[in-house]
């Protein structure tokens, strides 16, 4: 009917994501077609327990009792979860997760807690609770500071500097905001590498195409498993600063470095050690969340981010954007859980860090052994990771496949992804959703799972890879 | 642009409660605090059910244990067993959990009396707010000339109407008959769209059902002819029904947009686009912090209908355990189940509350000069009208306020009693009211009257 067909115009041109047909898709094969594979096993995002990751105890436990104050009392739940419980319900309005809570940027104790995490984090650097604004998932936190500048149109509409590759959903979410990507590549054959060059080139070319205003970085990297030292971090600070750029900063991985001799730094961190020069001027966001590697918790949608030297009436713009409604309370709980964990006298404790470990144990396992057998795979070529959830392979794909999907009008990495979806029961994401574009197609796979998923995945991954080859010599 | 103008009384609010806390004297030892529809807040308790079930959905060692009744460990195990990899820590489908969506399809045909309902229309959402304001966004073209205009009750839901204009909308009011027990009068809505003429491009009717902030419950033949209107006017329906299981009146029974404009056949039935929303942060639940919401859409292009999916695949989902949450609203304990006894027991409870609330509301507030309120027949609030004498609304120009929440300060500074001043749901020139929610205890109720009654007498021998 003609009243909706007169829509905002925007919409029309976003690409839709390609999850709409798989998900859509997926319904139909299910019913009825004869698949040879039980169940399809899906790591094409970062969703641990989907992989079947198990959550953390304690993090449970405490939000159960939350949920049901009666288990307050039960005792095969450990006192120090019940006292936990306890302690955050009487932050929440009429002791109930179930109230809007009085503040529209996240509950105080919670921002306090974030605080204070972030300061035993980063050596001491002073992080204040005015800072603090949480909200319900990463997507939304980052959304209401994209929403912020974008403006203008055509030359003068906002830009922002984004790594390619970058995290999948974040294309779309740029041209929801009516922004302009303006694309930084990534140095592949360096491990996915920043470099300062490639900051400029991507700077100069855009002026007079669009306003560039910020600058998006994942540490460590979405999808690449990039973990910037010291060195490089400073690099792109000085260049934000030098740019007048706003710094983005997505470290919702931080929790999950393991390479040797790799150090997890956090950007704030980096930027006050740099002295007053840059840590009085230098505007940084920086993103983390409950969907982190060892919670993994992205059902349950809770975030925060850390605002540094926006100007006053931005970060009150931030803090009421929620308003009058609030952020949902219990992942704010999780939130409080995530960034203060048992400690070594806590009764909890042992479970807790043995959880940690495990998953911590599972995932550098799994990135190894996963780049090993890929490496090993003809026409696969996968750069080693040191932090993050995921995996980037290359794939040099057979000309003819190439031209298939030219005519099936997809990309190539999309037809591969389909295919090994249809034949295997595998889903893995496609390498375009996170900005690679043809001819260099990848692959994206989430390596947080129990290792003989990882497994099991892999060998049907080989499997159908040898197939593909065989079919195109 | 600010989104409520008496954030000054919220702040305000605040500092009390502070200063309360920390045991300044007052002539009250507790804010009674009723400005929004937030029932865990004011005392309400939630249902034991509800809260079992996601706790063991949280925490699945209590599906093993026998702490919680046998029908609740059924049901979150079932339930995570719908969830990938059985946690609610993962990521689902945009627009909900598949098995959830359908369940939430049949209690709408039931609840329709068998109007079918397809799986594929509804979405879930965190909260109704996100839902409305997604379809708000494919209505409102921001960039249209003139301005895409859509049709809003006086007096209505304030965050509805700034999300319009902030969306790049304008807000057409239509006035609802407050003599006539709030109804809506078709002829107004004639008036309403006349006056628009020229100044922008009206595309849509929202209405709220049963009412916020005025506490109606619609007859079958109002919403007819809204509907008649809506279809002969080219406009879509948004129909807000987060309230339907408020219905307090004993002659007033909901019935929801979509089952009449079913009822009415074709070719209405078929042509006239509808979203209605749904939530579960009211009603028996109350479960606000929980943000739980979903949307049906009924006749929709298929075009809009893919931009509306990408929309709401931009924010990956709704958190698992709101879409859990909506799930046991849906489908709640039947008789049989061990938890119904004491299920129907509090959900009954939560209804005689309401009832005795908006029957005490009534009562007082009419027994006061100053104040006249239509019976509160549905919803979460009373909007009881003031009638200020002039050297009170005087003494609000003074202060540069609007009188209403000017008499919403001093009630609050005076007797400890939080409510929104009238003009956050509209203006209408000459009329003043203030809105409070219902759903709260009935002893808070009874205490929130007298302070109330005590002050308002004071507060008009003042300016007599």
């Amino acid at each position: 009917m003609s009243s909706l067909q007169e829509g905002d115009l925007i919409l029309r041109g976003t690409r839709a994501p390609s999850r709409l047909q798989a998900a859509r898709g997926t319904e139909e094969s299910a019913q009825g077609a004869e698949k040879p594979f039980q169940q399809v096993m899906d790591v094409s995002t970062g969703d641990p327990h989907r992989a079947g990751m198990k959550p953390v105890s304690f993090v449970r436990q405490v939000l159960a009792a939350c949920v049901y104050p009666k288990l307050l009392d039960e005792k095969s739940l450990p006192l120090d979860a019940r006292q936990r419980a306890n302690t955050l319900l009487g932050v929440c309005s009429g002791r109930s997760v179930g109230s809007y809570s009085a503040t529209a940027y996240g509950i105080p104790y919670v921002c306090k807690s974030v605080t204070e995490f972030i300061m035993r984090r980063d050596g001491g650097v002073s992080s204040n609770p005015e800072d603090i604004v949480i909200s319900s998932g990463s997507t939304k936190t980052l959304l209401m500071v994209l929403h912020l500048m974008a403006s203008g149109e055509g030359e003068t509409r906002t830009g922002v500097l984004t790594p390619m590759p970058c995290p999948h959903t974040l294309p779309t979410l740029l041209n929801m905001a009516g922004l302009t990507l303006v694309p930084y590549q990534l140095l592949e054959d360096q491990g996915w590498a920043v470099e300062l060059d490639e900051l400029h080139r991507a700077l100069r070319t855009t002026r007079g195409h669009c306003s560039p205003r910020a600058i998006y970085i994942s540490n460590p990297g979405n999808p690449t498993g990039h973990v910037q030292d010291r060195k490089s971090i400073e690099e792109v600070i000085r260049f934000a600063a030098t740019e007048g750029l706003v710094l983005l900063a997505d470290e919702v991985y931080q929790d999950s470095v393991y390479g040797q001799g790799k150090e997890s730094l956090s950007y704030k961190r980096v930027l006050f050690e740099m002295g007053k020069e840059y840590s009085k001027k230098v505007e940084l966001v920086s993103f983390h969340s409950l969907s982190s590697a060892c919670m993994g918790e992205c059902g349950l949608r809770g975030a925060y981010m850390e605002a540094v030297n926006l100007d006053p009436a931005v970060m009150k713009y931030l803090r009421d954007a929620q308003a009058p409604s609030s952020p949902p309370v219990l992942p704010q709980l999780a939130l409080e859980v995530m960034v203060n964990p048992p400690t070594p006298e806590d009764p909890s404790y042992k479970t807790y860090s043995q959880e940690i470990l495990h998953s911590m144990t599972t995932l550098s396992q799994n990135a190894q052994r996963a780049c090993e057998f890929l490496n090993d795979l003809s026409g696969i070529k996968c750069q080693p990771a040191r932090g993050g959830i995921f995996l980037f392979p290359r794939l040099h794909l057979p000309p003819q496949m190439v031209e298939e999907a030219k005519m099936l009008g997809v990309e190539a990495d999309v037809l591969y992804c389909q295919r090994l979806l249809e034949e295997e029961g595998v889903r893995l994401g496609a390498g375009c959703e996170n900005g690679q574009v043809d001819p260099n197609f990848h692959i994206r796979l989430c390596v947080l799972a129990p290792s003989d998923t990882l497994d099991e995945i892999l060998a049907r991954l080989h499997s159908f890879h040898l197939r593909l080859l065989e079919r195109f010599p | 642009m600010k989104k409520l103008d008496s954030t000054v009384l919220a702040r305000r609010a605040n500092q009390i409660k502070e200063e309360l806390r920390q045991k300044l004297r007052k002539p009250y030892k507790q804010v009674i605090d009723l400005y929004w529809g937030n029932p865990h807040a004011a005392g309400v308790k939630p249902l034991s059910f509800v809260r079992q079930v996601l706790a063991a959905c949280l925490y699945p060692d209590l599906v093993k244990s026998n702490t919680l009744p046998v029908d609740v460990r059924q049901r979150a195990q079932s339930l995570l067993g719908e969830c990938a990899g059985g946690s609610v820590g993962s990521y689902t489908d945009t627009a909900g959990i598949p098995e959830i969506v359908h369940r939430i399809s049949e209690f709408i045909t039931k609840r329709d009396g068998g109007a079918p309902s397809d799986p594929e229309n509804i979405y879930i959402s965190p909260g109704s707010q996100w839902s409305l304001r997604n379809i708000l966004k494919v209505l409102v073209n921001s960039q249209a000339s003139p301005r895409t205009g859509v049709l809003t009750p006086w007096p209505c839901y304030p965050i509805t109407n700034f999300t319009i204009k902030e969306l790049g909308g304008v807000t057409v009011p239509y006035y609802l008959s407050e003599e006539q027990g709030w109804e809506l009068q078709v002829e107004e809505l004639h008036r309403a769209l006349d006056s628009a003429k020229g100044l922008c491009n009206p595309v849509t009717l929202y209405v709220i059902n049963p009412g916020n902030p005025a506490g109606y419950v619609q007859s079958r033949k109002t919403m007819q002819e809204v509907i008649r209107f809506a279809s002969e006017k080219r406009l879509s329906l948004l129909a807000d029904e987060v309230y339907q299981e408020c219905v307090h009146g004993e002659k007033s029974e909901f019935l929801s947009y979509k089952r009449v404009l079913s009822e009415m056949g074709p070719p209405l039935s078929d042509t006239v686009e509808l979203a209605s929303f749904h939530s579960a942060s009211k009603g028996f639940m109350g479960e606000c912090g929980l943000r739980g919401g979903y949307v049906e859409l009924v006749n929709l292009d298929p075009d809009v209908m893919k931009c509306i999916y990408k929309l709401f695949s931009t924010d990956s989902c709704a958190p698992v355990l709101s879409q859990i949450a909506l799930d046991l609203m849906t489908n709640p304990p039947q008789p049989g189940d061990p938890s119904y006894p004491l299920y129907s027991e509090e959900t009954q409870h939560i209804k005689t509350m309401m009832v005795h609330n908006v029957k005490r509301v009534f009562e007082v507030l009419n027994s006061l000069p100053g104040f006249s309120c239509q019976p509160v027949e549905g919803g979460g609030f009373a909007f009881p009208r003031l009638h200020l004498p002039p050297k009170a609304i005087q003494k609000a120009k003074e202060m540069e306020m609007e009188p209403d929440l000017f008499y919403c300060m001093r009630l609050l500074e005076e007797a400890g009693v939080l409510v929104q001043p009238g003009m956050e749901n509209g203006p209408k020139e000459g009329t003043h009211h203030i809105r409070f929610c219902i759903i709260t205890p009935e002893d808070t109720m009874e205490e929130m009257l007298s302070r109330l009654s005590s002050f308002h007498t004071q507060f008009m021998k003042d300016f007599s």
